[in-house]
């Protein structure tokens, strides 16, 4: 039940990965992808962003009731949790949302209106043309994303800290800049490599293998949403167990 | 010339194609009809290799396209042309990058030889000045030669058919048909049309295969069929009060 799917898988990404035709075709159709994900993303991951760092001061400040711990401390841990869990993790599941279901339903409909067979006939690698570009912009734009996202994170935490009063301008600014560990922001482009992958892999192996009509296109789209955001929390435990 | 030999292809345990043999010459229009269901694009797309037949072969002018690795069976698929059920147009090109696509994919000819040919195929279709519609912009008839302009736009030596004419009113049926057969005979290319319309095969069945239940039942010509003994066949082109009457 795990095996054979997992199976099918794998094989669509060998022959997702041979070589292209046209190296010109495809560095168009990565470009175009890399717009449709990054630019088309960048709306969404903005509001999320500052509203993850807003939250995260506000609560932590309500949690931080000891006198003993400075306020500045409060900086550290949005930037901490911003980096290391918050801004990766849910942007991708947002991006699963966003570009797993978009990924799914269009592949799925080019393989129900038999326009995957067409390319097929024409001698194009199907899984080539229309996945590796697609796994290509996820790859290159959801790491670009989530540092914006992380730098939005800690600025809304900024502005909240500041407005209700939780922690001053001069705290928070210390709080972010003191006991930075270089490497979480290493596992972070870890993940958000990774996280990009499964998506983007993930929901067109579930566009790809579509049979029917219209109702399974939407069926598949959901399964690419679902699959992958279970994907992403399991390879975040993984690669937080393995690097940290 | 295709031949195939013994096909069989079964999903799960429903055996859909059970051992056809067949040949098809260039230059003639080569039919294959039968009724719904009874496996007539299976049959097709197991000519082509998007579905792998169980058992037999598939000889493209004497090669075996069922033997092939990878890249001999591209070689093999940039000779073919196919025209689908749906048209399968890619939706989100012009009808104009519809055509071209193919030609950008595999040629190195300059922007404007690949535009010229595409003038033309689309000319040889009679659409020519729709360049720039997008295909949710066109009619089933219009989607349907487009599909056969963009088959031909690599100069196929075997085209492949899957019902043209099916959801077409009878009048620009007739005029796909006619276009198949002149460009079948024009260009001496190898074409097979999947359909199920009696007009059809009248009209330009040079050779026609009976299919039914995934087996070959008759094979002849239009000017046979009329007067085709096999029961079977019969009850497939009489089953229309028009078809009696004109028996009669
Ligand atoms: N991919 C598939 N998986 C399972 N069964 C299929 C598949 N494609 C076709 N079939 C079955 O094969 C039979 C013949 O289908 P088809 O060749 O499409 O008929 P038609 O002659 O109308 O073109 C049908 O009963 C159909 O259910
Ligand atoms: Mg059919």
């Amino acid at each position: 039940m795990f095996f054979q799917p997992f199976g099918k898988y794998i094989l669509l990404l060998k022959a997702v990965f041979r070589r292209p035709e046209k190296w010109s075709i495809y560095r168009k159709e990565i470009l175009k992808e890399m717009v449709a994900i990054g630019v088309g993303s960048l709306g969404i991951i903005t509001i999320i962003s500052v509203f993850l760092g807003a939250v995260t001061t506000v609560q932590t400040a309500f949690q931080l009731v000891s006198n003993l711990v400075p306020r500045s401390v409060i900086g550290t841990i949005v930037r901490d949790s911003s980096i290391l869990e918050l801004s990766p993790t849910i942007s991708a599941i947002v991006l699963a949302g966003k570009v797993g279901s978009s990924v799914a339903s269009q592949i799925g409909t080019m393989r129900v209106t038999e326009q995957i067979d067409a390319l097929e006939i024409m001698g194009i690698n199907s899984p080539g043309y229309l996945i590796l570009p697609k796994i290509i912009g996820a790859v290159t734009m959801v790491p670009l994303l989530v540092i914006i996202s992380i730098a939005l994170s800690i600025t809304g935490g900024y502005f909240a800290g500041s407005l209700s009063g939780a922690v001053t301008a001069q705290d928070y600014i210390y709080g972010i800049t003191t006991d930075f560990i270089p490497f979480t922001f290493t596992v972070c482009m870890v993940k958000s490599v990774m996280f990009a992958f499964i998506i983007t892999t993930i929901s067109a192996y579930q566009g790809y293998y579509t049979r029917g009509g219209a109702l399974e296109v939407g069926i598949s789209s959901t399964r690419g949403v679902v699959i992958s955001c279970i994907m992403i929390l399991c390879a975040d435990y993984v690669i937080a167990q393995l690097l940290l | 010339m295709i031949e195939i030999k013994n096909i069989h292809k079964a999903f799960g345990d429903h055996q859909v194609i059970n051992g056809v043999t067949a040949e098809f010459h260039p230059g003639i229009t080569n039919l294959i009809i039968g009724g719904s269901g009874s496996g007539k694009t299976v049959l097709l797309k197991c000519m082509v290799g998007l579905h792998e037949p169980d058992q037999g072969n598939v000889l493209y002018n004497g090669r075996d396209f069922t033997r092939m690795n990878f890249e001999e069976r591209i070689a093999i698929r940039k000779e073919i042309g196919m025209l689908f059920q749906g048209s399968a147009l890619f939706d989100s090109m012009t009808v104009e990058e519809n055509i071209l696509f193919p030609l950008n994919m595999f040629t190195n000819q300059s922007a404007a030889e690949k535009l010229e040919r595409a003038n033309f195929c689309l000319e040889r279709v009679n659409l020519a000045g729709k360049n720039h519609l997008y295909p949710s912009e066109l009619s089933g008839g219009m989607k349907k030669r487009v599909g056969i302009a963009r088959a031909i736009a690599m100069n196929p030596k075997y085209l492949f058919c899957d019902e043209p004419n099916s959801g077409l009113d009878p009048r620009t049926s007739i005029v796909i048909d006619e276009l198949i057969a002149e460009i079948t005979d024009e260009y001496q290319i190898t074409t097979i049309v999947v359909t199920h319309d009696m007009n059809s095969v009248m009209g330009i069945g040079e050779k026609i295969l009976y299919l039914h239940q995934g087996k070959k039942w008759w094979e002849g010509s239009n000017e046979e069929i009329l007067s085709a003994t096999n029961k079977e066949l019969n009850d497939f082109i009489f089953a229309s009060k028009f078809m009696k009457a004109l028996k009669k």
